[in-house]
């Protein structure tokens, strides 16, 4: 017998909209004849897809994206009463240091990077080691719509609707051997293309790396994510492929991933590396243990207005407790955050 | 009044640049986190104030032209105003007027603690910039005022101590303020040749 036992952050069936609502919103937009003579040509169809974001910047989608778009799973994951951060913010508000130290540094410079062809490598503790087209790595998998908050670890927060699809399912298909316990990931380097990997001011160490526990690689609510507001991710998001890990910090999340490796050492991720007292490997948002710099109790949720700040409570793993908290029993997150 | 209109220049420049940044940020222009800018940019245009004052001596050595002293104090005065500023929109946009918020960081941070000592160091260096006080503390008065060179090390600290990954903006910031202190060592101070007729003024 199977017991579905719903999650908070599940949404209800009163919460659904009706399917004949839900079917009917295209001919809101402008006539079921345009829309037969949009839905006929291809190239178009896929933007007709993008208007699911009316802010939202139509991108230049590979072939493979639009392909697997039309199978989307939409809202498959949501939150409930939290506005979706416009996508102007989402895009020209982000911290991508290989592409400069300033917030809108990655809109401005990540231009240059190239994201076709894509290859991406898979090797460690693997039965099935290789190196893969983007297109062959992301084929067997279908798109889900996945709406998730962003707490970043300097005390912002947004709200972003993901298309990707389970971390989990990649990692069954490679056969992780019996000594993996770790996952560990690996950003591009590429100084030609990237500005910041040039600069003799970073204190970085590039490539960017960063980890998982095994078992937190397969927490249903971690995902490779290759699209955002119904389109491809734009550059500066970390395209062409990107973790997302909702109840860590944002840092965790790391972009442009050329490497996944499954090890049996916790690997050595960057933030860590560079600053240990301030970052840490497991970096899950947690409220009661701050930043030696600043409080992590609340957030400023952008877009965050100069006379309407829009600060709120900062949860317990982002709000994701529920899904996650058991991965840590008996760890002690003050020494392991 | 000498040189009333490089005065009221200084003045005006002052005045318009916050201004230009709050219409930005009301306007939308500084999106997605205009408070936040705007505690960034008082900062960092404190000390561009800071910095150019005391470009002023050397300046007025190297030129031997009297205007550089004559602006120095309206300058050192700008510094201070972007650090109220810096600090008071600080206590608004970032810490939300949460008081009891801002005993915790004054207690916790060491950037903040650094920042506050500096702050405090303009304060006196403000309080005292009339000529009363000039003429009341006599001799003491340079010995006072020369505090506004720990306030550079205090406020470069501060700076330091934010960056998260990139260092070049600050070192740019540190080098200028490096070689004006530079400039104030003796050995040094002796050999900055004189361009211009006139001879020092103070």
């Amino acid at each position: 017998m199977l017991i579905k036992i719903p999650r908070k952050s599940d949404c209800t069936s009163a919460q659904v909209t009706p399917e004949h609502l839900y079917l009917s919103r295209r001919h809101m937009l402008g006539g079921a004849l345009a829309g037969l003579a949009v839905a006929a040509m291809p190239r178009l169809g896929a933007a007709a897809e993008a208007s699911r974001y009316a802010d939202a910047e139509p991108g230049k989608a590979p072939g493979w994206f639009s392909d697997k778009l039309g199978a989307t799973r939409w809202q498959a994951v949501t939150t409930q009463g939290e506005a979706i951060t416009p996508f102007k913010d989402a895009t020209h508000y982000n911290n991508f240091y290989e592409f400069g130290p300033d917030k809108g540094d990655p809109a401005a410079n990540a231009s240059t990077l190239s994201t076709e062809p894509w290859s991406v490598v898979v090797d460690g503790e693997v039965g099935k080691p290789g190196r893969y087209a983007l297109e062959d790595f992301v084929k067997p998998y279908q798109l889900e719509e996945r709406i998730y908050r962003l707490r970043c670890v300097e005390a912002w927060s947004m709200v972003i609707p993901w298309l990707g699809f389970p971390l989990a399912e990649v990692l069954k298909q490679v056969e992780p051997t019996s000594k993996a316990r770790y996952v560990r990931f690996e950003t591009l380097q590429d100084p030609k293309s990237m500005p910041g990997q040039r600069s003799g001011f970073a204190l970085i160490d590039w490539p960017y790396v960063e980890g998982l526990r095994l078992d937190e690689a397969m927490n249903p609510l971690a995902i490779l994510a290759v699209g955002m507001y119904g389109r491809e991710l734009a550059n500066q998001n970390g395209a062409p492929l990107r973790l997302v890990v909702p109840w860590k910090y944002g840092f965790k999340s790391i972009k442009s991933i050329v490497r996944i490796s499954l090890v049996a050492e916790q690997p050595a991720t960057t933030w860590q590396g560079l600053a240990p007292d301030e970052y840490g490997f497991y970096a899950n948002v947690n409220p009661t243990v701050d930043h030696p710099r600043w409080t992590q109790a609340r957030e400023r949720r952008l877009p965050s207005g100069l006379f309407s700040p829009n600060v709120r409570e900062t949860q317990m793993f982002n709000g994701y407790a529920d899904e996650v908290a058991s991965l840590y029993s008996g760890l002690d997150l003050r020494k392991n955050y | 009044m000498r040189y009333p209109w490089l005065r009221l220049a200084i003045f005006m420049t002052g005045c318009l640049v916050p201004a230009w940044w709050l219409y930005q940020a009301a306007s939308g222009l500084l999106d997605p986190d205009p408070g936040k800018v705007l505690v960034d940019r008082l900062g960092l245009g404190a000390l561009v104030f800071l910095l150019i004052t005391l470009s002023m001596t050397p300046l007025q050595r190297l030129s031997g032209w009297p205007g550089w002293i004559v602006v120095r104090r309206q300058l050192g005065l700008w510094c201070f105003a972007y650090i109220v500023l810096h600090l008071a929109s600080y206590i608004v946009f970032v810490l939300g007027l949460d008081w009891g918020q801002l005993g915790v960081e004054l207690r916790k941070r060491p950037y903040i603690i650094v920042g506050a000592l500096g702050f405090l160091g303009l304060l006196a260096l403000a309080v005292t910039s009339n000529r009363y006080s000039q003429k009341r503390l006599g001799a003491r008065w340079k010995k006072l005022h020369r505090l506004v060179y720990g306030v550079l090390g205090l406020g470069l600290l501060h700076f330091l101590w934010i960056v998260r990954s990139d260092l070049r903006e600050w070192a740019v910031y540190a080098a200028v303020g490096g070689m004006l202190m530079l400039l104030r060592v003796p050995q040094v101070a002796r050999r900055i040749p004189r361009l211009g007729r006139q001879g020092r003024v103070r």
